[in-house]
């Protein structure tokens, strides 16, 4: 064997025994039962480097959020109230305890929010979308005059807009300063329209399971400046009802025994879930402005183990056809662009598992399609080994011209496949992207695995001075 | 030696204005298809919501049309067959929440156990960024497409006769759309992006071999270098087709809902593919080179054969950085070159 031989060799092998290091736990996250991965997962023990399945193919939701620019403070800049409110998000999730989320920013004012596995996406999205509005009123004591008001209240469905402000043609039946407000139990409270404390100050929240009526309730604690406000605001309205609002509705409304300056507590007929919530947004803040949920889309999990199922057992088929056809018609040279094409796959899964990409169909589209080029140039190269082959030339030669003259359609095809592929890296969006990357890496290990690999089985075949090798 | 196909010697050439009519033809069509029938966008760009349901027992579609008729909301109905249906919403803002509830209750009257398989709502805003974002790759790939293989083929025809083949491509399964009326969805648009890739392959592998023959026989008339070189690939055109067409069908077949679409429309792009790059490619090719002499030269009379006989030699010229003579010596030079290769 010649030194160039034995290097080419070398790298080969050594190429190889990383991909398959890089796939090995691949191999043992899956073999765990999908209750135990889940688990890991939201303990954050999932092993780096690991291939990840898209929601579309593991199930799941997510969630497409746009940030209400307009509501936002003018002293903040945009960038800095995305990278707020992402960071924002991700507190209220990670809190909320489900598996692997990916939160990440999409173009300029949009969050792309990620939740595999969630059966139930509403619970999650409540989270996320909740201003959380919570707001402190002093009660009018009568309601009169607002009679009127209350009756035009009832027959609209959304009587507030998104900051909690009654809507014009019911304040205007209204006295001057005053709004009102909802109970839970269905009756109404006219108070100050202005709040003048918020849960902007709020510092710290925590959930009582068992509060003094039996229902959970949620205590809070404000910072220095909600102390104030808050102090100064119990202390002149003493005997007075104080509303706590949430979210336009009343939950309950006190009396104000004393003045009351840094902590408080939300009674009510909470469920437990619903004080879970509460105390998670009011714990990590406010939205830097308000989110809408532009795009949304739930996967059940059967959908996605179906569609892995009859996706993978089909692809699986279809690739064993390929080789079989290619070793009947190509004999020996088939073999060998087969051996190629199963290692292809192999190194596009271990590069795949070392960024941590992503796996989605239209990334399984990807991989078909650099699985198709690798195929074809192993094609040019055998048909051009038979061209020389019908010549009646000596086998070094057969070879050496086959891989010479396929070459530049080899390298010309795949560089232009690989230009479109950056392209819809750079321009694409989510499920693009994924075809883009498997695209990519696809095209580049099959350069490397149907020109080199190929060519070093062959001259490695050729130390054994063989009369033919039938193609 | 297996081969499917011996030694070819087949003039595509001649029949160029066959292909040219058949093309024409399908581009009517398929204009007048997308005028009257139009294409069926999926929510992905128009925007609206989705909810996919799956019963455990086969209900008639009628009944579940009927059923819904209770939501008091537009939908369609679609069939994605094993008792799958899709209730769509196109264009709507409302809140997924709200109409799968709704959905949902008006189901629930069949009495049938049923499964929510998927559900979607996608914004207008969102569809109208992914069409934006989409047209932009695309323009941007086929520029860069054009610029790549002007510079590797020295010419420019060359890579606009290749996106044209493109385009033929990208319109036929687009037609084939229109025709069945399947939604395009985003992983359709993965397919088209597919064969978009598989388009340009083919298109660089006969170019690449014209180009070689070229070098080769520079004496040779365009016309013969390429049906020449068109035959000589034509068993590699043909098996690697075949292998990706056979495992297309595998998973049309087999490959459950969600590949269904995207198998569909990579076979219409594939099978087409073939077609287009020997039936449009190449003689766009030929067709512009020489320009108004079109319809003298199909019938080789001996001037147009001459004015043919420089062309070649004129794509020599632009190799010229290794060879400053090019004219003269330029050919004979590769000629020799290559026969020291084969020794």
């Amino acid at each position: 064997m010649s030194k160039s031989l034995a290097i080419k060799w070398i790298v080969i092998i050594v190429i190889l025994l990383g991909s398959m290091a890089l796939i090995y736990p691949n191999y043992r996250w899956y073999s765990k039962p999908e209750a135990e991965r889940t688990k890991l997962e939201s303990l954050g023990e999932k092993p780096q480097r690991l291939l990840n399945l898209g929601l579309d193919l593991r199930g799941g939701s997510s969630l497409l959020l746009e940030l209400d620019v307009s509501k936002l403070s003018d002293r903040e800049p945009l960038n800095e109230a995305m990278a707020r409110a992402i960071e924002i998000i991700r507190n209220r999730i990670d809190q909320y305890g489900v598996g692997e989320t990916s939160i990440t920013r999409q173009g300029d004012k949009w969050i792309l929010v990620q939740l595999p596995g969630v059966a139930n996406p509403a619970a999650a999205e409540a989270l996320i979308g909740k201003t959380a509005m919570l707001e402190f009123h002093i009660v009018k004591n009568d309601t009169a005059g607002a009679e009127k008001a209350i009756e035009k209240l009832e027959s609209m469905e959304e009587p507030y807009d998104q900051d909690g402000v009654l809507k014009p043609e019911i304040a205007e039946l209204l006295p001057e300063g005053y709004t009102i407000f909802r109970t839970k139990d269905g009756g109404y409270y006219m108070v100050d329209k202005e709040a003048k404390v918020t849960g902007a100050d709020l510092d710290d929240a925590h959930l009582t399971m068992y509060g003094d009526n039996g229902y959970p309730e949620v205590s809070f604690s404000f910072n220095a400046e909600g102390a104030r406000k808050f102090g100064q605001l119990t202390g002149s309205n003493l005997q007075k009802q104080l509303a706590i609002v949430l979210d336009n509705t009343i939950q309950s409304a006190p009396v104000v025994q004393s003045r009351i300056s840094k902590e408080g507590r939300i009674t009510g007929t909470f469920t437990l879930e619903e004080a879970r919530q509460l105390t998670i947004v009011l714990k990590a803040g406010a939205l830097p402005a308000p989110v809408r949920v532009i795009e949304k889309r739930t996967i059940g999990p059967t959908l996605g183990e179906d569609s892995i199922k009859s996706g993978l057992s089909a692809s699986l088929y279809a690739l064993l056809a390929i080789l079989l056809f290619m070793m009947i018609y190509y004999k020996w040279a088939g073999f060998i662009s087969d051996i190629a094409l199963v290692l292809n796959l192999v190194l596009l899964m271990a590069i795949m598992s070392y960024f941590s990409a992503t796996l989605t169909l239209p990334g399984i589209a990807g991989i078909i399609l650099s699985l198709a080029m690798a195929i074809d140039a192993n094609v040019l190269i055998i048909e051009r080994m038979r061209e020389e082959k019908l010549l009646g030339k000596p086998i070094t030669t057969i070879i050496q011209l086959g891989y010479d003259k396929a070459w530049s359609a080899i390298f010309d095809s795949n560089i232009t496949t690989i230009i479109v592929g950056c392209c819809l890296l750079q321009f694409g969006t989510g499920p693009v992207k994924g075809f883009a990357v498997t695209l990519i890496i696809g095209l580049t290990v099959s350069l490397f695995t149907a020109v080199f690999v190929t060519r070093a089985i062959y001259e490695l075949m050729l130390t054994s001075n063989p009369k033919e090798i039938s193609l | 030696m297996m081969t499917f196909f011996p030694k070819t010697n087949i003039d595509f050439l001649k029949y160029r204005k066959i292909y040219f009519t058949i093309s024409t033809l399908i581009l009517i069509f398929g204009v007048i298809l997308f005028a009257t029938k139009g294409l069926n966008m999926g929510i992905d760009f128009t925007g609206g919501t989705m909810v996919q349901v799956k019963f455990e027992s086969p209900v008639e579609m009628s009944a579940i049309r009927d059923a819904l008729t209770q939501t008091e909301r537009e939908s369609d109905l679609q069939s994605y067959g094993d008792n799958t249906y899709a209730v769509r919403e196109k264009g709507a803002e409302t809140d997924i929440a709200e109409v799968q509830a709704g959905v949902e209750k008006a189901l629930d009257t069949l009495n049938v156990p049923y499964t929510i398989q998927q559900a979607n709502f996608v914004g207008p805003a969102v569809g109208q960024d992914m069409t934006e974002r989409a047209a932009w790759a695309i323009i941007l790939s086929l520029v860069l497409i054009i610029i790549y293989v002007a510079f590797r083929f020295s010419n420019i025809l060359w890579g606009t006769s290749g996106v044209i083949a493109l385009f033929h491509d990208l319109f036929v399964m687009a037609v084939a759309f229109a025709l069945t009326q399947r939604e395009i969805d985003l992983v359709v648009v993965a397919a088209f992006l597919t064969v978009a890739g598989f388009s340009i392959n083919d298109t660089i592998v006969i170019f690449d071999r014209i180009r070689e023959n070229m070098r080769l026989t520079p004496r040779a008339s365009l016309a013969e270098l390429i049906n020449r070189s068109i035959n000589e690939t034509l068993s590699r055109t043909i098996i690697t087709s075949l292998t990706v067409v056979g495992s297309l069908f595998i998973l049309y077949f087999f490959g459950g809902e969600a590949l269904n679409s995207f198998a569909f429309a990579m076979l219409v792009g594939c099978i087409c593919g073939v077609y287009t790059t020997i039936a449009l490619t190449t003689p766009l090719v030929y067709v512009w080179t020489h320009g108004g002499e079109n319809n003298a030269s199909s019938s080789a009379g001996k001037p147009a054969r001459k004015a043919e006989e420089k062309k070649p030699a004129a794509h020599m010229q632009q190799e010229p950085q290794h060879a400053p003579a090019a004219q003269q010596h330029g050919p004979k030079k590769s000629v020799r070159k290559s026969r020291r290769n084969r020794r």
